[in-house]
């Protein structure tokens, strides 16, 4: 029988080879590519990415939430629904008949969830009392408030002298804004609100109980409110001003968040309960002429919402929290204060965290 | 998908000790894609190593940076006629799959050459604090884009040691102990082919006594995460690694192999019989590249931060156990060079108001002067005139007598006529005597 020639095993199969590309803007001055950098074998360098991996999951990582908007819209349920699991404070032990406060309250409670080997820490942050009064003038105050106290609680451990290896993250990295379906435009309230806050935080603003809306009708409205909100001014997350400024989006990216912003403000539906449909349990809210499957595209945005938070931009929406916002507020701090009230540490302990 | 059934389990690594309650799941979320978010914006961003390498000059600290990153990277060997220890710092992109790396290796060159060599370690420490330094100040500004900031801290120090079979050189126990507390030293001896087995084992033996009972830490690799530490321990004992550097390829049975030629075989870099060459790229790249980065960030530079504050005069407590942050003290500092600004400004008002009044005075002066001067001519050329007044008065009052006597002579003429001609010759004559 015929036997083939021994394959001589070259090491230099063992890796991709691509020659080292320059980078459009070396903040080093790093050598050209020429014949003697290139690679003549695997190294393993493409091994960081599992070292980074491991090194993640080991440690796992906290996310924060703020949900905003008049009570009875259906914010806790929607989160719950997010996380399909519960996790809004309205679940920990509160009743839906507890009565509405007088003032804008701050409310956290934190939980730890767990999927596939990554550990997360969420804490949602509820307001409630929001835009509820007949008065709501600076109702949005103690909401910024809360938002620069986690700042400051940050900043200050940042600038000790001996820090922690790991500094507790509660900075709200998302404010999901619930508005009304009222199918007409948006309220002074919601204007008023997204203009000062959209500068300290990440908002993303959701249409609430949207099965109260036709599809085109649905359509309408988000046109409107997209409009509303571009001649306002406020720029929602994801925020075209910081596309340069942090220097990992890649072209792709910007495409990306410009195909989103089309479709944002997403039209949301949440439920917890679970119904049986085509052989399928989902969630959904039955009615008398339909149940309505909350992770159907084509019945609301809801799964469009979660990929769109959860799967895709979990990262996202803590780093530019981070490298944005967070030094925004330090930048302005560090120069003398410039407009913020000054916080002093007492002012920290009104925060609830409640842990039941 | 993981159920924690129904049952309140607290997480095993809570961060903050907090009894914070874990809920169970019920259906994919998809938060378990963190990990690659995290990842990619690393991928996109890429990433930076830096490598020091201390060592005497002729160890092969650049063959080994060669066959380690399977390059060659630029650079001649160094004489050893250089007066000091200088440190050359090259960067260079390197690229595997989708994974970017800027890859700075730094060399000490002139290390082990001078006669004194006591202050040798002396500029190695000051490169790296000069790191330390760029990225404290970097961290400290109001303005800081830290996200993009090039890390130039040197993650790794690979301390080069002659292969005598003896014992450390006293150089090298002073330099060692010198960075144990700035960077990741991990110790590996050069040109091991020099060394047979059994001398080799002796020596591995002796210096990290050596380096035990002088109290020099060297890196460890890290043991508490179950996937890495069986193999991290089983290195930890291997060191320091015994090395040979080649990018000279052999023919070797019918593979190609870096090794080095000697007449009497042929030492292959990557047979783990021969050199522990791939237990160090092991562990130094593909195990444990992360842990390096980290440890230099969280233990040598928060050490380095908070020596740099405490000089600095920054203190986290004072003496009446009132937390004094570090805010409070840049805001205290910043008002006292306010002050000092304002002082400053003060001095130099008054200088100028001082130097204004001068210049004032001055010009009154001489506007004084020019006053007294100008009525000084004034009355100077009134008494002129009044001097020109009176001589032409006097002239005129002369012209004024003669035309009289001109006139009382005319008449005196007439009358004469009148009286007789005889007389006119003798009035002639008396006329012509008159003038």
């Amino acid at each position: 029988c015929f036997q083939g020639l021994t394959k001589s095993q070259n090491r230099a199969n063992m890796s991709d080879i691509v020659p080292p590309e320059v980078r459009p803007k070396p903040a080093v001055p790093a050598k050209p590519p020429n014949g003697g950098s290139t690679l003549l074998g695997y190294i393993g360098i493409d091994t960081i990415i599992e070292q980074m991996r491991k090194k993640t999951m080991k440690t796992g990582f906290d996310f924060n939430i703020m949900v905003v908007g008049p009570s009875g819209l259906g914010k806790s349920t929607l989160v719950n629904t997010l996380f399909k699991s519960q996790v809004s404070r309205k679940s920990a032990g509160w009743s839906r008949d507890e009565k509405i406060p007088k003032t804008v309250e701050i409310k956290s409670v934190s939980h730890v969830i767990e999927e596939g080997g990554v550990k997360m820490k969420l804490t949602v942050v509820d307001t409630p009392g929001f835009g509820d009064q007949i008065n709501n003038d600076n109702c949005w105050e103690p909401i910024s408030k809360y938002i620069n106290e986690q700042f400051e609680k940050f900043l200050k451990e940042e600038v000790n002298i001996t820090r922690k290896k790991r500094i507790p993250d509660t900075r709200v990295h998302c404010c999901l804004y619930f508005i009304p379906p009222t199918g007409h435009s948006l309220r002074q309230l919601d204007v008023e609100f997204m203009k000062r806050l959209s500068h300290s935080v990440n908002i993303i603003p959701v249409i609430a109980k949207s099965d109260t809306m036709t599809v085109e009708e649905r359509q309408e409205f988000k046109q409107r409110v997209r409009k509303e909100l571009e001649m306002n001014g406020i720029e929602f997350y994801p925020q075209k001003e910081f596309d340069d400024d942090i220097e990992d989006k890649s072209d792709n990216d910007k495409i990306r968040r410009m195909h989103l912003q089309e479709m944002m403000p997403f039209a949301v539906v949440g439920s917890d309960k679970e119904y049986q449909v085509n052989g399928k349990r989902v969630l959904g809210r039955k009615t008398p002429w339909g149940i309505i499957e909350v992770e159907n595209p084509n019945h609301c945005e809801f799964a469009q919402l979660r990929d769109f938070l959860i799967r895709s931009h979990l990262q996202d929406l803590k780093e530019v929290t981070h490298n944005i916002h967070y030094e925004t507020y330090r930048a302005k701090r560090l120069n003398d204060n410039g407009g913020l009230h000054p916080i002093t540490s007492n002012d920290t302990q009104k925060i609830y965290d409640f842990h039941p | 998908m993981k159920f924690l059934g129904g049952q309140k389990v607290l997480p095993r690594s809570c961060q903050q000790g907090e009894g914070v309650r874990a809920v169970p799941l019920a259906g994919h979320v998809g938060f378990d894609s963190m990990p690659d978010q995290l990842v990619n914006k690393s991928v996109n961003r890429g990433f930076c190593f830096n490598i020091l390498c201390v060592g005497e000059t002729g160890l092969g600290k650049s063959t080994l940076m060669d066959t380690l990153f399977n390059t060659k990277f630029e650079g001649e060997p160094t004489q050893h006629n250089q007066p000091g220890v200088t440190l050359k710092s090259n960067t260079y992109e390197l690229q595997e799959s989708n994974v970017r790396l800027k890859l700075t290796v730094v060399n000490t060159v002139g290390f082990g050459d001078q006669i004194n060599k006591e202050d040798s370690y002396k500029s190695i420490v000051e490169f790296i604090d000069a790191q330390f330094e760029a990225y404290l100040q970097e961290e400290l500004k109001i303005k800081r884009t830290l996200h993009s900031y090039h890390d130039t801290r040197i993650h790794a120090c690979l301390y080069f040691i002659a292969p005598t079979g003896h014992s450390l050189k006293s150089l090298d126990l002073v330099t060692m102990k010198k960075l144990d507390s700035k960077v990741n030293i991990i110790p590996i001896v050069a040109k091991s082919d020099a060394i047979s087995k059994s001398e080799l084992a002796k020596f591995k033996i002796k210096i990290t006594s050596e380096l035990v009972s002088n109290g020099v830490q060297i890196y460890q690799f890290p043991t508490d995460d179950e996937s890495v530490a069986e193999i991290n321990s089983t290195m930890n004992s291997h060191l320091p690694f015994a090395v040979v550097g080649s990018t000279e390829e052999v023919k070797i049975g019918n593979k190609m192999v870096k090794a080095r030629q000697y007449p009497w075989g042929t030492v292959q870099v990557e047979n783990e019989n021969h050199c522990d060459f791939v237990k160090l790229r092991e562990m130094l790249i593909r195990v444990n590249m992360e842990d390096l980065r980290e440890q230099t960030h969280t233990r040598h530079y928060e050490l380095y931060r908070r020596c740099k504050l405490e000089e600095m005069g920054f203190k986290d407590t004072d003496p009446d156990s009132k937390p004094f942050s570090l805010q409070e003290t840049y805001e205290a500092k910043r008002n006292e060079f306010m002050g000092e600004l304002q002082k400053k400004e003060e001095e130099m008002r008054q200088m100028f108001v001082q130097r204004v009044k001068e210049k004032e005075a001055e010009l009154k002066e001489a506007e004084k002067e020019l006053h007294e001067k100008f009525d000084r001519l004034k009355k100077l050329h009134q008494d002129e005139k009044k001097k020109l007044e009176e001589k032409k008065k006097s002239l005129d009052d002369e012209v004024n007598t003669f035309k009289q006597k001109k006139t009382a002579a005319e008449l005196l003429q007439n009358q004469a006529q009148q009286a007789g001609g005889s007389t006119t010759l003798k009035r002639d004559k008396e006329r012509k005597n008159f003038f």
